[in-house]
């Protein structure tokens, strides 16, 4: 009995929704296609106030043109939505907030909004839900925080619907599964309609509008580092990284961060690694965005796997070409999965490695900075021990027997979560800190807890250009927060270390000095990178990469 | 800018009496201008600085340079754009052990 209402009236609004698009849009809509004009009447019909709308806002592609055409809704008929939103890129998808459209959010990060963010939470025209990582976010969409209605973006459609999303397919699989099979209704823009895709990702009977955008959506290269731009000091950490944590732990499966510091070991695997004979004994399976510094490690051989998250401007023709290494379709373009990379990076790496802004004493990381509330991205489910995972490797076993060798404890393995950081940034900002800004900001933004990007007990190693700290084998809160202040240089918190416990800890290799790991400091020289500029890596690509033009500076 | 000068007494490393020039001022980078010059066996340096209010950091950045080389009879210039103290460290080590290289 489909009309009574009482068990799926969810299915019936749906209906209802249809009808009224059908009956708005008239014959402009072919199938389930419509013009670009149509598409403020078409989200007036399908939207209901209240309503949890999810924006495919990724980390890279963005639902631009959906985005903007939300701002131009009539806040009179469409109001009190409840954004979901991986990643708030865009100053539209605040417009929303400001325009009286929107009053609800819940997202994972704000990166490039997140000054203005906390201006709308302080001037009270936007309450955050919370602050989510992505899986977290995407896990919500099945649980409590299903979307009513999906925009999202795809490369292009054909005349029935099916998507193709292209080598950014990102977070677009979890929220249309999560938006079509609970009976709400997925709008998708496109770049083109086409008769034949190359693939289908999205099946069209789980898509119900499809328009094509004015220009093609928006792609951030988020994840290109200038070679040229890399300092002997992060090379010097990278140095140690290679020698000091992925020998040591035999690293063969790991994510890394954004960042130069992660570009300089990319860079150095195919030179520094392979002259400590670590070639096909660390860094050769990944998950990762199709990072350009990765070029010379993979040619060199290093690599047999990369599974990425999203892709990266320019890298198209590259990944292609090789298809041994990345996850590619039978049409030979890759097919990126945010939620799987993340859950990859998660159950199945053996260590993450990135950087950070802040780090207090308890070994506590944070990105967040007073004034901007910027959210966390996927760092936390890759910076985290995986206490579901059960299937061992060296690296795990070794982390675990540091960890536990002493202790009454049942044995088990430990995730390798490395911070690397600079003990000053640029503008001597100190990277460590007695307490974290997290603390303010939370007070700041009424949240309930501080925003910890990596909370201090899954974090196995700092490591700065003074040296490595093994949090891993320190025994009581004390000798962790020495271990931490003696890797902390000139800032306050290294000036304020105990220099007989900090030698004692080098003593008994907790801490590490270059020179205790046989690094001498003047071979830290940007001859060890194996691409020195963006014309290098271009090279060792067989020109297969194609930098965007920003990066073009030759 | 800010002027600030260490003088460390009795080295006991001498260096050979051709000045030494290494890095570039730029940003985030730093100049240092080793001499010789007869100072009763102490080390002098002077700074010249664009980040104002580090002189605890320069401080210790310096006394550490010292312990490490114990130099006798030389003067340093460092003319510096807010490099990081492991720059400024870099630089130092790096512009001793050219001098030192220079002699054999």
């Amino acid at each position: 009995m489909a009309a009574t209402g009482r068990w799926n009236t969810l299915q019936i609004n749906r209906v209802q929704r249809l009808e009224r698009v059908a009956q708005v849009l008239g014959t402009d809509l072919q199938g389930k296609i419509l013009p670009q004009t149509r598409i403020g009447d078409l989200l007036h019909a399908a939207l209901e106030v209240g309503d949890r709308v999810c924006i495919e806002g990724n980390n890279q592609k963005q639902a631009d043109f959906l985005a903007k055409a939300m701002t131009q809704l009539d806040p009179q008929r469409i109001n009190q939505l409840h954004m979901l939103q991986s990643v708030l890129a865009l100053p539209e998808h605040l417009d929303v907030f400001e325009n009286g459209i929107a009053s609800k959010l819940d997202f994972s990060f704000s990166g490039p909004q997140a000054g203005r963010l906390a201006k709308l939470v302080s001037a009270g025209k936007l309450n955050i839900g919370a602050i989510h990582t992505y899986l977290e976010l995407y896990a919500r969409y099945f649980v409590d925080l299903t979307p009513r209605v999906a925009l999202v973006a795809a490369q292009a459609a054909d005349r029935q619907g099916n998507l193709y999303t292209g080598p950014n397919t990102e977070d677009t699989p979890p929220i249309v599964e999560a938006t079509a099979f609970k009976s709400g209704i997925v709008i998708v823009q496109v770049n083109e309609i086409v008769d034949v895709l190359p693939r289908v990702d999205i099946p069209a009977d789980w898509v119900d509008y499809v328009v094509k955008a004015p220009t093609p959506h928006y792609i951030e290269p988020l994840f290109t580092r200038d070679p040229a731009l890399i300092s002997e000091i992060q090379i010097l950490m990278a140095m140690m990284a290679i020698k000091g944590i992925y020998a040591q732990y035999e690293v063969k499966r790991l994510n890394h961060g954004i960042g130069f510091d992660t570009a300089a070991i990319e860079l150095l695997l195919p030179t520094y690694a392979a002259s400590l004979g670590l070639k096909g004994k660390i860094a050769s399976h990944w998950a990762l965005n199709p990072h350009p510094a990765l070029i010379p490690a993979i040619e060199a051989g290093f690599v047999s796997s990369v599974h990425s998250f999203g892709s990266e401007l320019g890298m198209e023709d590259y990944i292609r070409a090789r298809s041994d290494v990345f996850f590619v379709g039978p049409d030979g373009s890759m097919r990126s999965n945010r939620a799987m990379s993340q859950a990859a990076g998660h159950y199945a790496c053996d260590m993450f490695i990135g950087s950070t802004l802040q780090i207090d004493l308890q070994g506590n990381s944070s990105t967040a900075t007073l004034g901007r509330i910027a959210g966390f991205g996927g760092a936390p489910n890759m910076g985290a021990d995986a206490r579901g995972r059960r299937h061992a490797s060296p690296a795990w076993l070794k982390a675990g027997r540091e960890a536990r060798d002493g202790k009454y404890a049942m044995p088990r393995g430990q995730k390798l979560v490395v911070q690397m950081v600079e003990t000053f940034r640029e503008h001597m900002q100190p990277a460590f800190v007695e307490k974290l800004d997290a603390w303010q900001l939370a007070q700041q933004a009424n949240m309930e807890l501080p925003p910890v990007m990596i909370y201090g007990e899954d974090v196995s190693h700092i490591l700065t250009e003074e040296g490595i700290a093994n949090l891993l084998l320190c025994r009581t809160d004390e000798e962790r927060e020495q271990a931490i202040r003696g890797v902390a240089g000139y800032t306050a918190v290294g000036l304020g270390r105990d220099q007989r416990m900090v030698e004692n800890l080098r003593d008994r290799g907790i801490i590490k000095r270059p020179e205790d790991l046989g690094i001498d400091k003047r071979d830290a020289t940007r001859d060890l990178l194996a691409a020195k500029n963006m014309k290098d890596l271009v090279r060792a690509s067989e020109g297969l990469y194609q930098p965007p033009k920003r990066f073009r500076n030759w | 800018m800010e002027t600030l000068v260490f003088r460390f007494e009795n080295g006991t490393r001498q260096l050979p009496r051709n000045p030494q020039l290494v890095g570039v001022v730029s940003s985030g980078n730093l100049e240092v201008l080793v001499n010789h010059a007869d100072l009763q066996s102490a080390c002098e340096i002077e700074i010249n600085t664009a980040a104002i209010g580090f002189a605890t950091i320069w401080e210790a950045v310096m006394k550490d340079f010292n312990a490490r080389w114990q130099l006798a009879n030389v003067r340093i210039a460092i003319n510096d754009m807010g490099a990081t103290p492991a720059v400024v460290s870099l630089r130092l080590d790096q512009a001793i052990e050219a001098s030192l290289e220079a002699t054999t």
